[in-house]
């Protein structure tokens, strides 16, 4: 009969490790951090490359549920307008003296309900993520808005201040440790479960993963749920860091956040991605602020390089692709 | 008056190479004017590759492709088209969101003196060419709301739609059934007494045998033989083609039927079926068969949740079943096949062992938490027994060969040890000796107790592999035969609805 039997793999994964996207921004992150050291006498400090982590580690919680949700083909553009109202909801909760157990349940809860909120328009309605999010994006902001004014809400509890101003030891925040716990969590459940495969099979093919038995619908709710969720805990950190909620607290973060997550290598278009990936992106982002921050870069220009980081980044994987295929 | 002697098209020792596999080394083809080559092969031989190189899809690594003897290069296919070639793909290639007249006009509609499109006229056209081919579509239909066997025929009309010398059709007759074939052959002998020369690439070699002039036979990207056909015999093209001899005996099998284990009763939809109902014993292969539009698949896939009907229960192992959606078919333990393999069959940009244990990631698994080995263990045992040809198990299926596609979808279901399996023309795409392969796996499953329903537009796998036929015309059940009544006449006059003629 038939002998012959087909291997299975013809490439050892290491190989494949090596000649991916996620080495090649490692490489990106070592030569920029290299530069950083170069470029100003005060980046290699153990407290100030401290300090450099806050400018990622919030943002990054969220952009790991994001990945998972932009590989299923689907977006979040109102996770920073969730983080308002999370925020806009445990300052008001704190006014009339809530504790701080209650107020991270509160904030967790709200980032929750927003994203079921989203997950409901579509998959239950059907309509196109981009287009919900846009609305929720204006919505959850608006609220507030409504609520806040031109007001802040101060008056936090002293010990809510540990979640973004904590640190577990030495120069090791508890934020830092949170984004690092959310990683291996978020790389374990995509890359190792059988949830995470089902996510990279309707983010390539939607009806055939359906006609697969997949019920794609729950699918995606639960990624918008924890998209929500992790928008929830990233308020409790900010609102902490802060100090302080204003109704435009994380503006703009949405952008930040899809730019990591296509920089680490996500396709925009759904299918592809890994969780190393953007963790590495995450640092790159973080060291790139931070570089120009030292060199007294004023902030138009930052937000300048992050739009070409954008730009540059939707073009580059493409680009990438196209080489690596000869 | 004969066609003149000079190719038309030909190539000339061309290779084509993508990473790991050598799917074109040095072969050469001659098209004349008015004639009919016919290619034959393997799953995997090249054949595709090959319209793929003269349609400017792929560009070739070595060799020559000349038209009118004078060297050309087809860098896009918008170049093929404009040199006179025009290609039936075997996976075609169609707007879903367009009509029926605008897919086969996309990028050739005929323009009014304004310079824009001429609707009346690009209606016109298209109705003519669909009439031509026997087939009963509005121009103006959407494309999405057909089935598969309408889109390919839509996808026929688009090739045809071009001016055309050299006409390539790339199995141009799977998943058609007896009639909508009869048409396309009349076609054929159309275009051949206009003086086009004609590439045609099939499985079944009645059809070859019926329609070709010329054959060449690929095996392993090779050309291992070419000729006229009329020198030639069947048992002698299989054997270039695989290399030995291939039984085209179906399988014997003992016939113990079981319980019954599915009870369908009174399915109807608005538009595409109505008043189905039949019932499936464990170890039983249960035949489908009937013209395109009959409503089978639309059946199947009602069957499967995938679309809703308006009324109808299902019973399996006697016990009511509610189906809502694919998800709960397959945890009743049926699960479908589908005819589409590119949309709703496979992932194409996963690799194959994933492919495989899609459905079936629950087995392979540990809580949860991904096996791999188990699924490389699970996709080899059932790639192998489908005689899969791939470099590796890792590879993303859309690499395949069409055919080789179809043995890892049909594998994906088989891995789920369902207790009923829709296959929703199961051979479609596959060469001879895999086809053999299908269903002798498919016959000894069924005597461990596997239920299989066979939509099946080829009548000798209906006979040769059916226990029972429901031959369904215009969305009803119009005749069911048990094994001893089953035979070709029978089953083409039921299907057409001139029972009483022939009776
Ligand atoms: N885009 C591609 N990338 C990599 N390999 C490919 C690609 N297209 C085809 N191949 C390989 O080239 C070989 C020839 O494939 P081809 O599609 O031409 O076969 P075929 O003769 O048409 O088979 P079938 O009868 O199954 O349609 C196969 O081994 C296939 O895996
Ligand atoms: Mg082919």
């Amino acid at each position: 009969m038939n002998t012959r039997s087909i291997p299975d793999r013809l490439q050892s994964p290491l190989e494949r490790k090596l000649k991916s996207w996620e080495s090649l921004l490692l490489l990106v992150a070592i030569g920029i951090f290299v530069a950083n050291s170069f470029a100003s006498p005060y980046f290699l400090n153990a407290w100030n490359l401290s300090d450099a982590t806050f400018n990622f580690t919030e943002k990054a919680m969220i952009a790991f549920a994001m990945a998972l949700l932009i590989i299923s083909g689907e977006i979040d553009l109102s996770v920073a307008s969730i983080i308002a109202l999370a925020s806009t909801a445990m300052g008001a909760a704190a006014q009339v003296g809530i504790g701080t157990e209650g107020l991270v349940l509160i904030g967790l809860a709200t980032g929750l309900v927003c994203g079921a909120f989203n997950g409901v328009l579509v998959t239950a309605l059907g309509l196109p993520s981009i287009v919900v999010t846009i609305g929720t994006m204006s919505l959850f902001r608006g609220i507030s808005f409504i609520i806040l004014g031109d007001q802040a809400y101060r008056g936090y509890p002293s010990d809510f201040a540990f979640f973004g101003q904590g640190y577990v030891w030495w120069v090791i925040s508890f934020e830092f440790v949170l984004f690092a716990i959310i990683a291996v969590i978020y790389g374990v459940f995509l890359h190792m479960t059988n949830f995470g495969r089902t996510v990279y099979a309707i983010g390539n093919n939607p009806t055939g993963a359906l006609f697969s038995g997949i019920r794609v619908g729950r699918v995606k709710f639960i990624l918008f749920l924890l998209t929500g969720l992790m928008s929830g805990i990233a308020a409790i950190c900010l609102t902490s860091r802060l100090g302080s909620t204003r109704p435009s607290i994380a503006t703009g973060w949405e952008l930040e956040i899809v730019t990591m997550v296509v920089l680490g290598g996500v396709n925009i278009l759904g299918g592809s991605g890994s969780i190393p990936g953007v963790v590495i992106a995450a640092f790159v982002m973080g060291l790139v602020t931070f570089g120009l921050g030292l060199l007294n870069v004023p902030g138009i220009v930052m937000s300048i390089v992050i739009g070409g980081l954008l730009i540059s980044v939707i073009a580059l994987p493409r680009l990438w692709t196209m080489w690596s295929a000869r | 008056m004969s066609p003149s002697d000079a190719p038309i098209l030909s190539l000339e020792k061309v290779t084509k190479t993508f990473p790991g596999v050598r799917a074109l080394s040095e072969v050469s083809i001659d098209l004349y004017p008015g004639k009919v080559t016919a290619l034959v092969g393997e799953n995997g031989a090249g054949k595709s590759t090959v319209v793929k190189t003269l349609t400017g899809i792929y560009q070739p690594d070595g060799g020559e492709i000349r038209v009118d003897g004078v060297p050309v290069h087809f860098p896009t296919p918008q170049s093929a088209e404009n040199a006179g070639v025009t290609a039936i793909h075997q996976e075609t290639v169609l707007f879903d969101e367009l009509s029926v007249a605008e897919n086969i006009f996309l990028g050739h509609a005929p323009k009014g003196r304004s310079g824009l499109i001429d609707t009346h006229a690009m209606h016109q056209g298209a109705k003519e060419i669909l009439d031509g081919l026997g087939a009963k579509i509005d121009p103006r239909a959407i494309l999405k709301d057909l089935g598969t066997a309408n889109k390919h025929l839509v996808a026929i009309s688009r090739a045809l739609s071009v001016d055309a010398r050299v006409v390539i059709m790339d199995e141009p007759t799977a998943a058609l059934s007896h009639a909508e074939i009869e048409e396309l052959y009349e076609l054929v002998d159309g275009l051949k007494a206009q003086g086009k020369a004609i590439l045609f690439i099939s499985h079944k070699f009645d059809e070859i045998f019926r329609i070709a002039d010329n054959y060449t036979v690929f095996r392993d990207g090779q050309m291992v033989g070419d000729g006229a056909i009329a020198d030639v015999t069947e048992a002698e093209l299989v054997k270039m083609m695989v290399g030995r001899d291939v039984s085209q005996i179906f399988p014997e099998r003992d016939r113990n039927l079981g319980a019954e284990v599915l009870n369908v009763t009174g399915y109807d939809h608005p538009t595409e079926f109505a008043d189905i109902g039949f019932t499936l014993k464990r170890g039983e292969i249960l035949g489908f068969y009937g013209l395109v539009g009959a409503g089978r698949s639309e059946f199947m896939q009602a069957l499967f949740g995938t679309t809703k009907p308006s009324a109808g229960s299902v019973r399996v192992d006697g016990a009511e079943a509610t189906i809502r959606s694919p998800a709960d078919a397959v945890s009743h333990g049926i699960v479908y096949v589908p005819e589409d393999r590119g949309k709703q069959g496979a992932i194409v940009d996963l690799p194959i062992f994933q492919n495989v244990t899609l459905p079936s990631l629950k087995q392979t698994s540990r809580k949860g938490f991904l096996k791999m080995a188990e699924e490389f263990k699970l996709a080899r045992e059932y790639t192998e027994r489908l005689d899969l040809r791939a470099a590796s198990l890792d590879t993303h299926v859309g690499s395949l060969s069409g055919g080789n596609q179809q043995k890892v979808v049909i594998a994906k279901w088989l891995a789920t040890e369902p207790k009923v399996i829709i296959l929703d023309e199961p051979t479609k795409g596959i060469d001879i000796g895999s086809k053999a392969a299908v269903h002798e796996f498919m016959a000894e499953l069924a005597a461990q107790g596997l239920a299989v329903i066979m939509v099946s537009s080829e009548i000798p796998e209906i006979v040769g592999m059916s226990d029972r036929v429901i031959i369904m015309r215009e969305g009803r059940i119009a005749a069911e035969l048990s094994r001893e009544d089953i035979c070709p006449e029978v089953l083409v006059s039921h299907a057409a609805g001139i029972t009483e003629a022939t009776a």
